[in-house]
Order: structure tokens, then C-alpha cells, then sequence
């Protein structure tokens, strides 16, 4: 037994130790990131393995946009990632941080849109949503005889006289999603604007200048209300279409490629008259929609193999155009020309400038 | 012994048998007390039955069709044109066009004219996306096949397959559903004549991860979970075993080792995302072993490990009677011999248990995998500890969180197996305690 015992940890402890010393020269890319991008990433990752058989299929990690940029600038060097996915633009916080770790020279690539959609139980009838009427539904303040009031609407109707009269749930992505913020911008700033509660806003704001008053202002129109009829989903579109599911009078925001992957089950909202479509949301009409983009190290592009090769292959019109499977999956193309640009900044390499700050 | 017995007088009768009902109502109430009591037991057993029934259930009514997978059985024309020549060489087999002869060979089969744009495409999106990859496998393992009409099972799309196990409604109305209402009269007609059929789903074991479900599965997972249970092994039981046995035997008793055993104990209750930074602190940023790699998996899932084993052993070990190790140390054995001749096989069965039920908990966790980049999309099989993996339970997660409709099934699948495997180790544990245990 003895015997044995020793021969067994000493083995135990070599091999460890083999494993530690064996710091190999990393042979496959590594991308982490938005989980937004994710499935697009996915569909060019596997169609890259296909296509380029002596090279390996890239790893891709989910963890969100803040997650996978805080990694990415975390240094150069075979241990740190290729690329993050992000749902939306690299803040200048994290250029400096990047900056910071000798991440200096970053390619953004944007590589299409999402749209974001509000859709309700497909058995609920149809709805048309205004910016304004979802502000007034949802912030945690409103006008009300010009005046601001804790957010007194119980039921849709009694937000707008069209709407059903049902009582406003709503489920919306939490905080730590890049999709709240869409939601906050391009929503509840715009009917918060609309209903003239961005006036009252700043009439209240405290703050030494007008510039900080402003800011005040914005981010107090962005307060959404706590006491249940709005609810921060942290998970997933699986998440709040489950909830959709149990409340069918709910409303949830969702991604336009869930939502077409899921059409027998959720009916969309029209936005101010707009249905979401690849085709509106493509061409601007559909006011609530980001660009996605990815962002390559260049200092590692050349160094790690397939790294040029991933890049040029998912900006390639092949799986880029429209009918490519990316769009299949429901991203929302960019337009020839635009993409025509990004295909021109992939091969020049051209990075973000600090001046983009 | 005469004992004298007072007359009983009325008065004092009567408050004997009051005193007697009063005690009787006592007794009454201390009995129903009881049965209460354990009638709350009965109840609380049954809740967490009834709870454990409806998830298995759910489970199970959800994950079991993922074990099952619509396949096409397509003759296929191989014929020497779109090879190039008769004896095609191996660069010829591998760049021909597999897409085009798949798509030729579906139309065939349910009767479509290729010549018609909008049918043909419709046909073709019936298949799987990686039907030329399986007819592509087939023929460049006997090229003699090129020239020849062969039966190939491949793939149906997930879409089909969803539409086969009820998954789509077909009453929603046209422009809502994935498949159009002349699919649907195709694939009617396919399952009558027998070429659409539910087969055993082999890729459910061998694929690694897709973003198409009919071609996702969880062999790259498996492989993970198998690399990291096997570092599991090989550095927490010589670790926690080498501790316990030391603390148990030759230890002091003195404020240190008392501090180490607080603080062992503590170390089994801390959340298991605190080992994954723990983990990428160290092995990744200061050790420099590779993001995602299976080793980096392994060293933190041992980390966390490690306190059940140790506290497994030493309950084994102080379980060992006294008499044992005074008996060998009597007839001259040394305090080693004693402890490795004769108390660490006695508690063997201990310990095995221990590290059986820590290796269970190790294999269904995914938290410190987030923290050390194992929760990600790998396509390839790891051939070793330092490729990039993913876990089961991770697996299950990803696809959780899919959009499409044969990922649900999937993760449900995916938690039976992951069920599965934990049963069959618990049952191990329990089946050696039984078998080797001594009772004195």
C-alpha cells in the first residue's frame, strides 16, 4: 500500500507539474464577449472551421460586452483574447484602460444591426407602441398636469386610450444588459422628450452648470419604476419569454433574431407605426435598433494564427450579404456600401483613433 | 407488605377521577402532539417528493425526444460528373460539390423540380446544413462508391425535426410558421413513404457544439467533464488524503491546526465562484496556462473539491478504532505501518465515498468555469488537458439560452445525461460503503 500510495502522488505532482511547464504556442483564436453576438459569432465560427480545414475553429465565450472588453484589454500576449464581441461601441474608459495595458491599436469592425423589438403573447390582440406611451407606461416619474408625479398608470389604458386595458408588466433587459441601454436612448429619452417630462426633469435637476444639470435631467428620465409593473430581467430572451409565457398579458423586449426565431409564440408591436423587419429595421425606419461590432488586437493579427483569416472571413460578402446565414439567423445586414467600407478597413487594418475619444 | 388503603371518602373520589381525566386529557393531548409531529415529518417528506417527482418528470417529458432524431434516407446519385473523372483523386473527393448532391438527391425524393427556383430551395432547406459533410465522410471513406447510387441517411433540418416531435403548431397561420404549408405536404408525403424516419440520436453523444441543433451535442463536453475529473482525482485525493491523515494522526493539538480546521471547514462552504477567481488569479494570470483550457478547469474544480475530501477522510480515519492502531503499534509496527497497513484500508470506504460524492458536485458546477472562459462555444474535441473545453453543465447553459426551438429539448436532454451520470456515481458511492464498510 505504501508503495503504491508514494508512486501514486509523486505521479499526481510530475504530472502537474509537465502540464504547467508546457506553455504552448496558442494555435486557435480566442473571441469572448456580448451574448447578443454570440449566436452570430457561433454560425462564422462553425462555417469557418468548415471552410479553413488545417486551421482551428476559433473558441468563442459568452460573459457580455463589458465582460469580454474588460478582458480584452487586459494586455497583449498569447494568454489574453483575440477579440471581443460587443453590442455596442468601446467606451472611452475602456480605450484608456485598454491604453493602459498596451492594447493600443484596436480595429472596430461593425458587421450589422439588431433591432430591438417589443412583442406580447401571440394569442394578445395587435398592439402600436409610441416611445411615449412605453415612457409613461414605465418611468418612475411622468408629467402629469405639468407636474412630476411617482408614476400613478396602472393599466395601458389609461396611458394611451388605444392600448387594451390590461395592467402594465413589462419585461425589461436589466441593467447590466447593452440592451437596456438601447432601450433607455432610444425609448424612454424620446418619450420622455415627447411628453415633456425632459423639461420638468431639468427644471428639478441639481448640478453646479447647466452641463451637469442636463445630465441630471437624462438620467432621471431613464429611471424606470420599481413597484412591479416593470420588471428587469437579468437573464435571457429564454427568460422573459418564459415570463411572457406564464403573464400573457406581459410585454418583453427582445432581439429581433429571437423574435423570429420565435413568431409562432410572440406577436410584435408596431414603434411608432413601424413594423421591426430586417427591411425597416435596415433601412432606419425602425427607430429602435444598434449596430454590433467586434474588436480585433492588432497587435495579435499575424501572430496568432487564423486570426486574419477569422476577420476577413466574417466580413467576406459570403457570410456578410444578405442572403448569408448570418441575416438567416435575423441580423440585420449593412448596406452595400457601408459594408463594402468595413471589408476596406479590415484589409487596411486601420484602428481607432484616440481622438475617437 | 399489608398496605394500608384509605377509605375513599366522596369528596376525595371525586377529585381523584377529576385529577384522573385531567391527566388522561394530558396524555391525550401529548399523544396527538405526537402524531402531529410526525404527521409534519410525513408532509415535509412528501413536499420534497412531490417536488423532486415534478422536476424529474418535467425533465424527462421535455429532454426524452432529444434522444431520438429525424433523419432523411436519400438514394443518392454519385455520379462521376460532379467528381470530375471515374478515379477522382483524394483532393477531387474533398472539393467536390456535397451540397449540390444532396440537395439533388432530396428534390429526387420528394419529387421536386429542380428546375423550379423557389421548390428546389424550399426541398433543400429541408436538410440539415451539415448533409454535405455526412455524404462528404462517406464517400472519401471508400471512393469506390463514386459512380454508384447509394442509400445515406443524413440529416433533416432542425426545423423538421422540431415538427416531427410537436414542437411547431401547424395551425398557426402560414407567415408565422418556419415551414410553409408545401413543405409540410413534402414532408407528409416523406413520412408516409418511409424516407423521413425518428432515428437513435448518435450526434447527441458525438457532436461538440453548433449553432444548428440537429448538429449540436455534447462529445466535446463530455471529453471536458472526463479531462477535469480525472485532474479532480489526481490532485485532490493525494492532497486531501495526504492532509487528513496528518491531521487526524500526527497532527498537534495546539491553536494552529485548530486554526487550519476552522478555516478547512469554512473552506467547504465558500461559494464555488470565488474558486473560479481564485483560479484565474493564479493559473491563468500568474501560472500562464491557457483561457478555457480543461487543466485550468481541473486545478480549480480540485481546489473546491479538496475540503470535502479532507473532511470525508478524517471522518473516516478517527472512525477507525483505537484498538486497531494500538494493536499494530503492540506487535512493533512503526506509526506509518500502522497507519498505511492497517487504518487507511480500513477507511478506504470512507474516503472513497467522500471523494465520490465531491467529484459529483465538482462535475455539475458551472460558476468558477465562467470566471476561467470554459463557458464558450468549442466545435473541436480537446486532444488534451491545455485545448480549449467546455463542461456538461455548462453545455446545458449554452444551449438554454438558444433561440431555437430544438435547443429547448436539448437542454433538457443534455440534464438527463448530466442526471445520469451523477445517479450512477452516487449509486458507486453508495454500493462500495456497502460492500466494503466494517462495522465494530
Amino acid at each position: 500500500m505504501n508503495n503504491k500510495f508514494i508512486a501514486f502522488t509523486t505521479a499526481a505532482a510530475v504530472g502537474m507539474g509537465a502540464f504547467a511547464c508546457a506553455a504552448l504556442a496558442r494555435d486557435q483564436v480566442k473571441v469572448a464577449g456580448s451574448s447578443t453576438v454570440l449566436p452570430y459569432a457561433n454560425i462564422v465560427a462553425e462555417q469557418f472551421g468548415k471552410a479553413f480545414g488545417d486551421l482551428k475553429t476559433p473558441v468563442i465565450e459568452s460573459g457580455g460586452s463589458s465582460g469580454g472588453l474588460k478582458q480584452f484589454c487586459a494586455g497583449v500576449g498569447e494568454d489574453k483574447l483575440d477579440i471581443a464581441n460587443s453590442s455596442r461601441k468601446i467606451k472611452a474608459g475602456e480605450q484608456e484602460e485598454c491604453a493602459k495595458n498596451g492594447v493600443n491599436d484596436i480595429v472596430e469592425v461593425k458587421f450589422g444591426y439588431d433591432g430591438i423589438v417589443f412583442a406580447v403573447d401571440e394569442s394578445a390582440g395587435t398592439w402600436k407602441l409610441e416611445p411615449q406611451d412605453l415612457y409613461l407606461a414605465l418611468a418612475a416619474e411622468v408629467p402629469k398636469d405639468g407636474a412630476l408625479v411617482a408614476n400613478p398608470y396602472k393599466t395601458w389604458k389609461e396611458v394611451n386610450a388605444s392600448l387594451p386595458d390590461t395592467p402594465i408588466a413589462a419585461f425589461i433587459p436589466g441593467e447590466k444588459h447593452g440592451t437596456r441601454e438601447v432601450f433607455e436612448e432610444k425609448i424612454l429619452h424620446v418619450g420622455c422628450k415627447a411628453s415633456g417630462g425632459d423639461k420638468l426633469q431639468l427644471a428639478k435637476a441639481e448640478g453646479k452648470d447647466d452641463d451637469a444639470k442636463k445630465k441630471a435631467a437624462d438620467k432621471a428620465c431613464n429611471k424606470v419604476r420599481k413597484d412591479g409593473a416593470a420588471v428587469d430581467i437579468d437573464g435571457d430572451y429564454t427568460e422573459t419569454l418564459a415570463r411572457i409565457q406564464s403573464n400573457k398579458q406581459g410585454v418583453g423586449v427582445f432581439g429581433l433574431s429571437f423574435y423570429e426565431n420565435n413568431k409562432d409564440k410572440l406577436k410584435v408591436a408596431t414603434v411608432s407605426g413601424v413594423e421591426p423587419s430586417l427591411e425597416t429595421v435596415a433601412s432606419g425606419k425602425y427607430p429602435v435598433s444598434r449596430p454590433l461590432f467586434f474588436y480585433v488586437k492588432k497587435a495579435h493579427l499575424g501572430v496568432i494564427p487564423g486570426l486574419k483569416e477569422y476577420v476577413e472571413f466574417f466580413t467576406s460578402d459570403r457570410i456578410l450579404s444578405a442572403d448569408g446565414p448570418l441575416v438567416e439567423y435575423g441580423l440585420v445586414p449593412l448596406p452595400d456600401a457601408e459594408r463594402k467600407e468595413v471589408q476596406e478597413l479590415v484589409k487596411s487594418g486601420k484602428t481607432l483613433s484616440t481622438a475617437a475619444k | 407488605m399489608a398496605v394500608e388503603t384509605a377509605p375513599m371518602t366522596p369528596d376525595s373520589a371525586l377529585s381523584a377521577s377529576r385529577k384522573n381525566e385531567a391527566i388522561r386529557a394530558r396524555i391525550k393531548r401529548r399523544y396527538s402532539a405526537e402524531r402531529r409531529f410526525r404527521a409534519y415529518g410525513i408532509a415535509a417528506i412528501l413536499f420534497g417528493l412531490a417536488f423532486l417527482v415534478a422536476l424529474f418528470s418535467t425533465i424527462f417529458a421535455r429532454g426524452y425526444t432529444a434522444f431520438q432524431q429525424s433523419t432523411f434516407t436519400l438514394s443518392v446519385v454519385l455520379d462521376q460528373a460532379a467528381f470530375g473523372s471515374s478515379a477522382p483523386t483524394p483532393s477531387e473527393l474533398r472539393m467536390a460539390d456535397y451540397t449540390k448532391i444532396a440537395n439533388r438527391a432530396i428534390q429526387q425524393a420528394l419529387g421536386v423540380d429542380p428546375n423550379n427556383k423557389a421548390d428546389a430551395r424550399a426541398a433543400a432547406d429541408l436538410l440539415s446544413q451539415n448533409a454535405d459533410t455526412q455524404i462528404r465522410k462517406i464517400v472519401t471513406a471508400d471512393p469506390s462508391l463514386v459512380g454508384q447510387t447509394v442509400k445515406v441517411d443524413v440529416l433533416a433540418h432542425g426545423n423538421v425535426d422540431s415538427l416531427l416531435k410537436g414542437q411547431f403548431d401547424r395551425s398557426v397561420a402560414e407567415s408565422r410558421r418556419k415551414l410553409s404549408d408545401k413543405q409540410l405536404g413534402w414532408l407528409d408525403r416523406a413520412i408516409e413513404s418511409g424516407i423521413l424516419t425518428k432515428k437513435f440520436n448518435t450526434g447527441l453523444f458525438t457532436y461538440g457544439a453548433s449553432s444548428k441543433p440537429e448538429t449540436a451535442g455534447v462529445g466535446v463536453a463530455l471529453v471536458g467533464s472526463l479531462y477535469m475529473m480525472t485532474i479532480v482525482l489526481l490532485v485532490a485525493v493525494p492532497l486531501g488524503v495526504a492532509a487528513a491523515v496528518y491531521l487526524e494522526e500526527f497532527a498537534p493539538k495546539n491553536f494552529i491546526t485548530d486554526t487550519i480546521e476552522v478555516n478547512i471547514n469554512n473552506l467547504a462552504a465558500v461559494p464555488s465562484i470565488v474558486f473560479g477567481l481564485l483560479g484565474l488569479a493564479i493559473f491563468i494570470n500568474f501560472m500562464g496556462i491557457p483561457r478555457s483550457a480543461s487543466l485550468v478547469g481541473g486545478l480549480v474544480l480540485a481546489l473546491m473539491t479538496l475540503p470535502t475530501i479532507i473532511i470525508a477522510t478524517r471522518a473516516a480515519v478517527s472512525a477507525v478504532p483505537p484498538s486497531i492502531r494500538e494493536a499494530a503499534l503492540g506487535v512493533g509496527a512503526s506509526k506509518m505501518q500502522s497507519i498505511t497497513h492497517h487504518v487507511l484500508p480500513l477507511a478506504v470506504p470512507g474516503i472513497l465515498t467522500g471523494t465520490i460524492i465531491g467529484l459529483a458536485k465538482a462535475l455539475g458546477e458551472t460558476a468558477p468555469l465562467l470566471m476561467i472562459g470554459m463557458v464558450a462555444f468549442v466545435v473541436e474535441y480537446p486532444s488534451t488537458p491545455m485545448d480549449a473545453a467546455t463542461a456538461l453543465p455548462v453545455q446545458i447553459y449554452m444551449w438554454a439560452t438558444a433561440a431555437e426551438r430544438g435547443f429547448v429539448e436539448r437542454t433538457a436532454g443534455a440534464t438527463l445525461i448530466l442526471l445520469a451520470f451523477l445517479v450512477v456515481m452516487n449509486v458507486t458511492a453508495v454500493i462500495l460503503r456497502r460492500r466494503y464498510e466494517r462495522r465494530w
